[in-house]
C-alpha cells in the first residue's frame, strides 16, 4: 500500500502556519529569543531564552478552546486544522480516519499550574478538566474529536522522537489497512521553569543567554547544548489510492520507516551510533532504496557537543562516499528543539524541501566541526536535484529511541 | 457586601461565556444548563468551581444536581452570600 502526504500544518517559533514557517526557514531566520519573564531572577532558572511560538495560540483559538486544552493540545489543534484544510478538508468515512499526535512531555503546564492551585487555594479549587488536559494523549484525543477520527487515536511517547514515531505509526496504520487517512504529528509546550531547570540540570541546554539567536548551532565547533522550542507539526497521510480517487494534491510520498532502540543509557546516545544508523538503514531498506537515492537529510542535530557528531558519523557510514552529494540541514538551528514536536515539524520541512527541491539552511555555523563529512547547507538554501529523489528525517529521544523516516518526491 | 441578583447573573453569564462561548445574553434565569444551554457535566462542574471562586461561596457537590436552571444557581449564590 503506497502512502502519500496530502496535508501539512504547523505552528512554530518561525511562524503560525506552514507558508510563514517555511519562508522564515529559507531566509535563515532564528525563532529563538530572550523570554519575556522573570524566571531567571525569581527562581534562578539558568537559561533565559527559548523558541516560543511566533503566533500565540490565543490569537487563533476561541476562549473556551484555550480554557479546555493544555497549550500542547492547543498547538496541535492549530497545526491539525491547517493540515486538514491543506488536504482539502474532505468528507471521509470516520471509521477509516485515524489520529496519531504525540507529545514528549505532556500537559506539563496544566499539571504544575493545578499543583500551584492546590498549594495556594486548596484542593477544591482544582478544575474538573485538569486530568483530560494534562494527559499526554490529550492532543490526539482532541484531534480525533475535532475531525471525528474513529479508526484509532494514538500517542506513542518516545521523548524527542515522539513526533516522528507518531508519523511512523500513521504510516503503518495505512499500510496495514486500518485507515485510509491519518492525521499525525507531534506537539510540545514545555517552556516552563521546571522543564528548563531540569534540562539545564543535566547539562543538555545551551546557556548562551547573551546571544539567544546564535545559541542553537548544530555542527559548529562552539555548540554547547540544545535550545528549548515549542510548537507542533502535523501531516495528513493517506493511501495513494484514496488520495487519487478524490483528486487530492499529493505533496510527497512516505517511503520508509526505521525504528530501533539503543538499550545503552537512559539519556546518553550510544557513542558509536549503531542504533541510529540501523534505523536509517532499515528505513531505506523498507523503502527499497539505496544510498544513491538519498539527496537530503534533515538531521536530528540538536546542537549538543556529543550528539551531533554521532549522528553525522552514522550518516557518513551509511551513505559512504555518496554523503558528499547529500545536502544536510539542521533546522533546529532556527526553531530550537521542539522535543515531541521536533520530528513532526522537521518532517514538514523535509516534505517541503522535496516538493520545492530546496534544502533549508543551517544557521550559526561559523566554524563547522572538522570531523563533519556530509555536505552541510549553511546560511542560504540550496537546490536539490531533479528526478525521483528521497530524503531522510532523523529523530532520536532520551531513552535510546531512534526513528528514521524516508520521504520521496511524487 | 452581597451582590444583587442581576450582578450575580451577569457574573455567572461571564463564566458560562468563557467556558462555552455561549453569548452572555443567552444566559437568562429560566434557561436550563443542560437542556437549553447544552452544558455537559464536566463543564457544569467547572462553572461551579469558577463561581465558587468568583462569588466567594461554597456550593456542595451534592447541591449541584439541584441547580437545574440559571435562576436556581443565581438564587443559591445570592442566598449563600447573604
Amino acid at each position: 500500500m503506497n502512502v502519500v502526504v496530502t496535508g501539512l500544518g504547523t505552528t512554530s517559533p518561525l511562524g503560525g502556519d506552514v507558508p510563514s514557517t517555511w519562508e522564515a526557514a529559507l531566509a535563515g531566520r532564528s525563532g529563538v529569543r530572550t523570554l519575556d519573564n522573570d524566571w531567571g531572577e525569581t527562581y534562578g532558572v539558568p537559561v533565559t531564552f527559548a523558541g516560543q511560538l511566533a503566533v500565540p495560540t490565543s490569537e487563533v483559538l476561541r476562549k473556551p478552546e484555550m480554557r479546555r486544552m493544555d497549550p500542547s493540545a492547543q498547538m496541535a489543534i492549530v497545526a491539525a486544522r491547517e493540515a486538514w484544510a491543506d488536504a482539502g478538508a474532505p468528507e471521509v468515512d470516520p471509521d477509516r480516519l485515524g489520529s496519531v499526535v504525540s507529545s514528549g512531555i505532556g500537559g506539563v503546564w496544566t499539571l504544575l499550574t493545578a499543583w500551584d492551585t492546590v498549594k495556594e487555594r486548596g484542593a477544591d479549587r482544582v478544575l474538573p478538566l485538569t486530568v483530560p488536559m494534562l494527559m499526554p494523549n490529550s492532543p490526539t484525543a482532541y484531534v480525533s474529536l475535532e475531525f471525528t477520527a474513529r479508526a484509532g487515536s494514538h500517542s506513542p511517547v518516545s521523548a524527542c522522537a515522539s513526533g516522528a514515531e507518531a508519523i511512523g505509526m500513521g504510516f503503518e496504520m495505512i499500510q496495514s489497512g486500518r485507515a485510509d487517512m491519518v492525521i499525525c504529528g507531534g506537539t510540545e509546550a514545555a517552556i516552563h521553569p521546571l522543564p528548563i531547570s531540569a534540562f539545564a540540570s543535566m547539562q543538555a541546554l545551551s546557556k548562551n543567554n547573551d546571544d539567544p539567536a546564535g545559541a542553537s548551532r548544530p555542527y559548529d565547533v562552539k555548540r554547547d547544548g540544545f535550545v528549548m522550542g515549542e510548537g507542533s507539526g502535523v501531516v495528513v497521510l493517506e493511501s495513494e489510492e484514496h488520495a487519487r480517487a478524490r483528486g487530492a494534491r499529493i505533496r510527497a510520498r512516505v517511503l520508509g520507516l526505521g525504528m530501533t532502540a539503543d538499550a545503552h543509557h537512559i539519556a546518553a546516545p550510544e557513542p558509536n551510533g549503531v542504533g541510529q544508523t540501523r534505523a536509517m538503514q532499515f528505513a531505506l531498506e523498507r523503502a527499497g532504496l539505496t544510498p544513491a537515492d538519498v539527496a537530503h537529510v534533515n538531521a536530528h542535530a540538536t546542537s549538543t557537543p556529543v550528539g551531533d557528531m554521532i549522528e553525522a558519523r552514522g550518516i557518513r557510514s551509511l551513505l559512504g562516499a555518496h554523503a558528499d552529494q547529500v545536502l544536510l540541514s539542521a533546522t533546529k538551528s532556527m526553531t530550537g528543539h521542539l522535543l515531541g514536536g521536533a520530528g513532526a515539524l522537521e518532517s514538514v520541512f523535509t516534505i517541503k524541501a522535496l516538493e520545492e527541491r530546496t534544502a533549508p539552511p543551517t544557521i550559526n555555523v561559523d566554524e563547522p566541526d572538522p570531523e563533519l563529512q556530509v555536505d552541510l547547507v549553511r546560511d542560504t538554501p540550496r537546490a536539490l536535484p531533479e528526478g525521483q529523489i528521497a530524503a531522510i528525517n532523523n529523530s532520536f529521544g532520551f531513552g535510546g529511541h531512534n526513528v528514521a523516516l524516508v520521504f520521496g518526491t511524487v | 457586601m452581597a451582590l444583587s441578583q442581576d450582578e450575580v447573573l451577569a457574573g455567572l453569564a461571564e463564566i458560562v461565556n468563557e467556558e462555552t462561548d455561549i453569548d452572555t445574553a443567552e444566559v437568562t434565569l429560566e434557561k436550563s444548563f443542560t437542556d437549553d444551554l447544552d452544558i455537559d457535566s464536566l463543564s457544569m462542574m467547572t462553572i461551579v468551581t469558577l463561581a465558587e471562586e468568583k462569588f466567594d461561596v461554597r456550593i456542595p457537590d451534592e447541591k449541584v444536581k439541584d441547580l437545574v436552571t440559571v435562576g436556581d444557581a443565581v438564587s443559591f449564590i445570592t442566598d449563600a452570600q447573604a
